[in-house]
């Protein structure tokens, strides 16, 4: 299949690419185009305009602000994937990165392509809930900033304005007695999870749980915070037996399913993801990796 | 001299690689030709429906479009309303050949309803857009049980009811055998296969030259004869108008076997526009318009002895047949007839239902029905095994084919009217060599140990026989100029696995030369006078053996003609590196372009020993009978119960495919197969909902077996040479596919036996494997 007619526009700076976003009528923005170019060809998505960010500059690297880790929207998954930085200070992302697609996939594919298309399969917007990454958005009237959490606003769908652009995300660095795991189960390693978990605990004195983060991809539109699980966790160590309480919890997780993969066999993997993760977590929280 | 590597039985290089990785292969896309149209097709949103209105006048008026078409538009060319091409079956109570486009009703998603042709092929999908189809929609039928029942609606409103054949396989008195059987197990499986999902999609280029009166069309199929066969027919030309071509062609799989709408329709678009029109398969289309499997509901009983001896097995087979029949009936048959297997059993009666629904039409795929027979016996024998506290190697041997008791006839008819018939194999050596190689006496230790760590391996095992080289014939032609060159032209084609090398090998056997020496031809109709083509794990046996009887024949002639030339007699003739000498006198040698340019004749003088003029051959090579291949697949995997995912942690086949001519070759085609197999068992599932709707029509939601979820897949080999040809051999493509699901589900029953599940459907999905455990800790717990 062919796309169907489109005008290609390769703005040089940020304020151009705003600028046209806010002029053109029914355009969509090219972030590494590894989800989009696909809709297209498969004629499921029709845009008139093409804003391809590729050759915006600012956009991309790495960088340690000290409480975050700030990666520009259009930074390659593979440079994440191969950046000692963000292997040191947010090992979650790292961990993560590395399920997105296929090495060739994430050569192309972008950070900020991922967190704004928002496939419920994908895994990085998983880890921006779990760690509630803060998105920097610039539009006509200026930037601004906003938390993951307030972001999607429901399938495949945020609450970016047609003409704002995600230009960088903050994810918080790991602190000290933290610890983190990203699981996901799917059919063959580079596809989609049919449900993933982001976790990451730190723990205090006696490798007592301070605080839980859990983040589960998959099961509704977009990323889902665990509460329930993340409120029962502090307060004692980890172990087999708090593992069984967490999975006794999710029942009550809200899960969409289908034919294929129903609610109930959504659950039965959050339920082992969530274990699985924590337990890895813990591990490495209390300094012993797995 | 001699090329030790050109020898039948080694493993030669491929003759084809060379340009294939150098990307100097011509696949079809790759013809562009002057004036080059493209074409797409719009076709059925819906699974049933009537057209009320079908109004391309919005299409044709887009810039860039040449035509778009409509049945109306092309059925003046046509010699019939339908496309001629009904394979005879016994038992088709009616035959329903597809029409080139839609007439007036849809009957399933993907039936190509109108042909749009344009300057490229993205004008002509925005043209498909602006054609207006009005559809009243009727109900569709999906399931194959379901449309046997008394009240439900047609698949097509012509048709009487929705069974389009009804058939059977009787032998012995089933009834008696289970009257008197201390044992009896009945069991439902609902199987369901996928598509061949050739890397290169289907695709068809048509050009009509009027200075030559010819139309030329290159499509990418397993049988360009049948292919110009039925377009003579459609469009009522002579044999010398047509030509069919198939260039490279990356992968058949079954479908590209099957005459589809659109080989017809492109040829016709550039017939009535006289230019050269294109049409390359789209993957939406290969999920909805190209033919593949489907399901299959078997309802099925063994009855056995104490000591697991089988009986006889009866019951019923539901094939969804989808919605025409473009390709007879011979997978359901196959199915059922290779459930019997390398196994002794006295009785078998099976009711064999062919129902249409409203899906894309079914035709075999690699395989072609066997591995789900195959499943459903290998089932029946693990269930006995379990009945009977016996271990599932022991139920089998005590049942195989013992080597003394070949020939083996089943009194069962096949479609040439023969009596099926086992030729040769060891049954029972092939099981005990991949019992031993895959460590199966071992095998309850490691699982224990694995188990007290908490991980759920498993093995699995599982014996097949594929009859193969199924006839009538097959041609090669072999012709040499003054040249040198040996050029072998067959019938038989090439979609990757190596048919050139195949021929060549035998060919260069003979002239001892080495294969990259024999240039050979297949997919042109103007090639040879007559040929079949790829089907039924045929070509090593059908076009193997004519090359091997050409070339006899070529170079005992290039001998008589040398001998001639040198004044020896002829059993003083040696062939060694192509040139034909004096035994013991090497120096005194003709080469093959001496000997051909002596056998072109010379204005007025004799021929050498007046011989017929030139140094060619055509010969057909008719078969005997179909001739059984063997083999036993060992898969051992691992199970997670938590998720219900499957990893495949060793694959071990015991092969025998008789003689084999290039054994490189033979491990290719059966680590290919057993890929599919392992797709059919874990992850391909063609899916539709209940309005008949496909599910799954991308790559992210079929899922095909990755590079990374195929283990290293290990091949060891018997051979026995069948006496039903001269080479000995055996066909090897589709049998690595019929052992993998019932080997595979072995390995994960095996693997969660302490949940005691039993698997009875294709695929395994891990929520299907999650349902099972659950309902088994439900019913354990009742």
């Amino acid at each position: 299949m062919k796309a169907p007619p489109f005008r290609y526009h390769a703005p040089a700076s940020l304020s151009e690419a705003v600028s046209l976003l806010s002029n053109l009528e029914n355009a969509r923005v090219l972030a590494g185009g590894q989800s989009l170019m696909p809709m297209l060809n498969l004629r499921v998505a029709a845009p008139d305009h093409l804003v391809d960010l590729g050759r915006v500059s600012g956009l991309t690297g790495i960088v340690d602000e000290g409480q975050s880790i700030i990666i520009g929207a259009m930074t390659t998954q593979r440079a994440v994937e191969r950046s000692a930085l963000v292997a040191r200070r947010c090992p979650l992302l790292a961990e993560a990165v590395a399920h997105v697609g296929h090495q060739q996939t994430r050569n192309r594919g972008t950070i900020g392509g991922s967190i704004c298309h928002l496939d419920p399969g994908a895994e990085l917007p998983v880890v921006a809930a779990a760690l509630d990454a803060e998105l920097r958005i610039a539009g006509p009237t200026g930037a601004r900033r906003m938390k993951f959490r307030d972001f999607p606003e429901g399938y495949l769908t945020s609450q970016l304005a047609p003409d704002e652009i995600l230009t960088h995300v903050a994810f918080p660095a790991i602190g000290a007695r933290t610890g983190s795991a990203f699981l996901e189960f799917n059919r063959r390693p580079a596809d989609f999870a049919i449900v993933s978990v982001a976790v990451q605990i730190t723990l205090g004195a006696s490798d007592i749980v301070t605080h839980a983060a859990i983040a589960f991809g998959g099961i509704q539109g977009a990323p889902v915070r665990f509460a329930k699980a993340e409120e029962a966790l502090p307060g004692r160590p980890w172990s087999a037996a708090v593992g069984e309480t967490l999975r006794r919890l999710v029942p009550e997780l809200a899960c969409d399913g289908d034919d294929l993969y129903p609610a109930d066999y959504k659950r039965d993997l959050c339920g082992s993801l969530l274990v699985r993760a924590m337990t890895k977590a813990a591990a490495r929280a209390g300094g012993r990796d797995v | 001299m001699g090329e030790a590597s050109s020898r039948i039985g080694t493993s030669a290089r491929r003759i084809e690689d060379a340009a294939l990785l150098r990307g100097a292969g011509r696949f079809l896309d790759d013809i562009v030709l002057p004036d080059l149209l493209e074409a797409t097709f719009l076709r059925s949103p819906v699974a049933h429906g009537l057209i009320r209105r079908l109004d391309v006048s919005a299409a044709r008026a887009l810039q860039g479009v040449h035509a778009v078409f409509t049945y109306a538009d092309l059925r003046p060319l046509m010699t019939s309303d339908r496309m001629p091409l009904a394979l005879p079956a016994a038992g088709l109570r009616f035959a329903v050949d597809p029409f080139v486009l839609a007439v007036d009703e849809v009957c399933y998603v993907g039936e190509p309803v109108a042909l749009v042709v344009a300057q490229t092929r993205r004008i002509a999908e925005d043209a498909a857009a602006l054609i207006t189809l009005d559809l009243e929609p009727l109900p569709a039928v999906v399931d194959p049980v379901d449309a046997l029942a008394a009240d439900a609606p047609k698949v097509r409103r012509e048709c009487p009811d929705n069974l389009v054949a009804r058939t059977r396989i009787d032998y012995g008195d089933a009834d008696a055998a289970f009257a008197q059987a201390p044992h009896v197990i009945g069991q439902q499986f609902r199987l369901s296969k996928g598509g061949g999902h050739s890397m290169e999609p289907r695709g068809v280029l048509a050009r009509f030259d009027e200075a030559e009166d010819l139309l030329t069309v290159w499509d990418s199929t397993q049988m360009p004869h049948r292919a110009k066969a039925i377009l003579v027919d459609a469009l009522g030309l002579s044999e010398r108008q047509i030509r069919v071509l198939t260039p490279d062609v990356g992968g058949g799989f079954g479908p590209k076997a099957v005459f589809h709408p659109e080989e017809l329709a492109i040829p016709a678009a550039a017939l009535l526009l006289r230019r050269p029109v294109k049409w390359v398969e789209d993957r939406f289309e290969s999920f909805t318009a190209t033919c593949g499997e489907r399901d299959q509901v078997w309802t099925m009983q063994v009855a056995f002895t104490q000591d697991a001896k089988l009986l006889g097995i009866r019951g019923t087979l539901r094939h969804d047949h989808g919605a025409s029949t473009p390709y007879g009936i011979a997978l359901p048959y196959n199915a059922a007839t290779n459930l019997i297997g390398p196994y002794v059993l006295p009785a078998y009666r099976i009711e064999i239902d062919l129902c249409m629904t409203n899906k894309t039409p079914s035709a075999p795929t690699r395989g072609a029905g066997r591995p789900q027979g195959t499943f459903v016996m290998e089932r029946l024998l693990d269930c006995m095994a379990r009945k009977l506290g016996l271990p599932r190697d022991e139920v089998r041997r005590r049942n195989l084919i013992a080597p003394s008791q070949m020939p083996y006839p089943i009194p069962v008819r096949q479609r040439d009217g023969s009596t099926m018939e086992y030729d040769t194999g060891d049954y029972p050596e092939c099981q005990a060599r991949a019992l031993k190689a895959a460590g199966w006496t071992d095998f309850s230790a490691r699982q224990a140990q694995a188990l007290s760590e908490g991980r759920y391996i498993g093995l699995g095992l599982a014996n097949y026989v594929e009859a193969t080289g199924r006839g009538p014939f097959e041609s090669v032609a072999i012709r040499i100029g003054p040249s040198g060159e040996i050029v072998a032209s067959t019938g038989a084609t090439a979609q990757g696995q190596g048919v050139k090398t195949m021929v060549a090998q035998i060919v260069a056997d003979a002239f001892d030369v080495a294969p990259q020496a024999v240039h050979v031809v297949t997919g042109d109709t103007s090639a040879t006078h007559a040929g079949l083509g790829a089907y039924a794990s045929r070509q090593a046996v059908t076009a193997g053996n004519a090359a091997h009887r050409a070339a006899r024949l070529i170079v005992e002639k290039a001998a008589t003609a040398a001998a001639e030339l040198l004044e020896v007699s002829r059993d003083d003739i040696e062939i060694v590196g192509g040139a034909c000498r004096v035994k013991g006198v090497p120096e005194q040698a003709r080469s093959l372009g001496e000997i051909a340019r002596a056998l072109a004749g010379t204005p007025g003088f004799a021929l050498p020993a007046n011989l017929p003029p030139g140094l060619s051959v055509a010969t057909d090579y008719m078969t005997a009978g179909l001739t059984y291949t063997n083999g036993t697949h060992l898969a051992e995997v691992e199970v997670d119960p938590e998720t219900g995912g499957v990893t495949i942690l060793r694959y071990v086949v015991v092969h025998d495919c008789g003689r084999m001519i290039n054994p490189m070759m033979v491990e290719g085609q059966v680590i290919g197969g057993v890929v599919h197999g392992i797709g059919a068992t874990l992850f391909e599932w063609m899916r539709y909902d209940a309005e008949g709707q496909p599910l799954s029509v991308t790559y992210a939601d079929y899922l095909l077996p990755t590079a990374d979820v195929v283990p290293r897949i290990e091949i060891h080999h018997m051979e026995s040479p069948t006496p039903l040809n001269p080479l000995g051999v055996k066909g090897a493509a589709e049998s690595g596919t019929i052992g993998a699901p019932s080997a595979l589900v072995s390995a994960v029953e095996d693997a969660l036996r302490p949940f005691g599940v039993t698997i009875t459907d294709l695929p395994v999905t891990p929520p299907a494997l999650r349902r099972l455990m659950r309902a088994a800790a439900a019913r354990s717990a009742a």
